[in-house]
């Protein structure tokens, strides 16, 4: 039987460390990993619990990510609860089992420390993974600090082990700023954290020898569709019952998520939409900017990437007049993703916000405070003429000459 | 022994005959169970005697796919159980190590099974689809004599 671990009601932990204790306070039956910048501390945290007796599972150290993946697959097929991390390039090879998981419907819990992908090869964070895994049928959650790495690992489990959901959940959270930064962080008990999250309750499990079932079929053009329906609606349905765990998660906690985060939207004329860290650093340039210059800004942080929150999106930026979209993943010869799902959300409303696209930090380029209130003023002067006053897509943060695609036709 | 050779859900529909269900009422995550009911023993159980799942392989039939068959003369069978070890779907059908016949439901006609058997003349030979059985072993050949 696993030792416990006393710990103190505010503990300073990286997003790394944070991980690592909420996959312990888990009691997952198997971890399978392999070990890559940024998110290695994770599982080597995971793997020093249980080296000195505070985990009772399996922990398989295997030769890829593709087979780290796989290894979860397995072992949550056979029934157990799964975790794992990974970051990147390790995350890219992980992708074709990353459709596997969700579509066999396997409640594996991954974090991932996002981190550009190569070439040029780069260590430092940006969301290019992120945004490589979003069509993977998983839910993705993200953490914008160490306190939420910790919260949303815990909330994790039971979303993805929901019975009517049954899928596939990544916590992300930002390499090195979030997982190197240590902060403080207050954990819940080990057995607080365990009893939020509760017994795992396999579904249709391998090992479950009364009732022999086949995972991964084939289906072809007569099946498919269906079960990748079927799939999707599972994931749609998630929404509210991310809602009702992080209401559940409140009331032991006294934190409270949402599955878009809004900061002072009620009256904002101007508001980002970004991800991870640079939501904070947001949020600080919008304060500064209302107190110094009266600018109404505001900053909404998707909490949940997958399933999309279309609607809440929409509810939170339908009565602004200019949004400014935060991409942190080169767009590969498009807008960025979340100026492209904004602009779909906003679009079904009746006022229609002015909606820009920022691509920033790329490689762990860092964006100051004073480039974001730069940024307000442009969606201010956007707001102010009621048309888009700069290219469409800008890069922010780069040198050279400004690099900026596509102009606005009349008013809109 | 009598339902060994043709049992009532063994290939009792025609693969991708199925009944086809909407989206909402296909098996989450593509599970398939191989049982209607509790399989704990079901080791111990031969294939007649178990109840095979609607999606089970075993209730489909794959005869379709099959140009050429086996047919099988007992009359010369020393029950080595060669062919029944190399079959490769399982569709040599023994039972107390003796050869009954085949389970022409799943056969595909690859032909393994003729070429392991090690009797002269063979006791396993291919012939045309739509050859009976009777008609086949009416034309068996001869014992080869050995070459000096």
């Amino acid at each position: 039987m696993a030792e416990k671990i006393d710990l103190q009601e505010i503990e300073v932990w990286d997003g790394n460390y944070a991980a690592a204790q909420a996959m312990r306070q888990a009691q997952i039956d198997v971890v399978a990993a392999y070990p890559i910048t940024p998110s290695t501390p994770i599982v080597e945290g995971y793997a020093s619990f249980m080296a000195d007796g505070y985990i009772d599972g399996e922990f398989v150290m295997v030769e890829s990510e593709h087979a780290a993946m796989s290894g979860c697959v397995a072992a949550s097929a056979a029934g157990g609860r799964v975790a794992t991390a990974t970051s990147s390039q390790g995350f890219a090879l992980m992708v074709e089992v990353l459709y596997q998981a969700s579509g066999m419907r396997l409640p594996i819990v991954l974090n991932v420390a996002n981190r550009a992908l190569a070439a040029p090869l780069n260590v430092r964070g940006d969301h290019s993974d992120m945004y490589l895994g979003r069509d993977s049928g998983w839910v993705q959650i993200d953490a914008f600090n160490a306190q939420e790495v910790y919260d949303m690992n815990l909330c994790a489990f039971r979303v993805g082990e929901h019975q009517d959901i049954r899928l596939p959940v990544m916590v992300h959270q930002d390499g090195f700023v979030t997982s190197h930064t240590a902060q403080n962080v207050r954990p819940l008990s080990d057995d607080d954290a365990y009893n939020f999250i509760g017994k795992y309750k396999p579904v249709d499990d391998l090992l479950d020898f009364s009732r022999p079932v086949t995972h991964g079929a084939q289906t072809e053009e007569d099946w498919h569709f269906e079960h990748k329906a079927r799939q999707h609606k599972a994931l749609m349905d998630a929404r509210p019952v991310i809602e009702s765990v992080f209401a559940e998660f409140e009331k032991v906690s006294g934190r409270k998520y949402k599955r878009v985060e809004s900061y002072m939207t009620e009256d904002a004329e101007v508001i980002i939409v970004a991800l991870g860290t640079t939501v904070e650093s947001a949020r600080v340039a919008a304060k500064q900017l209302r107190d110094e210059e009266g600018i109404k800004a505001g900053v909404v942080g998707p909490r949940v990437i997958r399933p999309f929150p279309f609607d809440a999106i929409r509810d939170a930026l339908e009565h602004c007049k200019a949004i400014g979209a935060m991409d942190r993943s080169c767009p590969g010869g498009a807008l960025g993703m979340l100026f492209n799902e904004v602009s779909a959300a906003v679009y079904a409303t009746s006022d229609r916000p002015l909606v820009t696209n920022y691509i920033y930090g790329l490689g762990g380029r860092d964006l100051a405070i004073v480039d974001i209130k730069t940024i307000f003023r442009e969606l201010k002067a956007n707001a102010d003429t009621g048309k888009i006053t700069t290219p469409i897509q800008q890069f922010v943060g780069l040198r050279g000459p400004k690099l900026g695609f596509f102009e606005t036709r009349g008013g809109k | 022994m009598s339902n060994v050779l043709s049992n009532e859900k063994r290939g009792m529909r025609e693969l991708g005959a199925e009944k086809k269900v909407g989206w909402d009422e296909v098996t989450q995550g593509v599970v398939l169970h191989s049982f209607e009911d509790d399989a704990t023993d079901v080791a111990m159980r031969k294939a007649e005697d178990r109840n095979y799942a609607e999606f089970s392989s075993y209730t489909a039939t794959v005869a379709s796919w099959r140009v050429i068959k086996p047919v099988y003369n007992r009359d010369i069978c020393i029950d080595c159980q060669n062919c029944w070890v190399w079959c490769p779907d399982s569709s040599i059908i023994s039972r107390d190590k003796q050869i009954l016949g085949i389970d022409y439901d799943h056969c595909k006609g690859c032909g393994v099974c003729v070429e392991v058997c090690p009797t002269n003349p063979k006791s396993l030979l291919m012939f045309g689809e739509a050859l009976s059985s009777d008609d086949a072993i009416a034309q068996w050949p001869v014992k080869e004599k050995k070459e000096k």
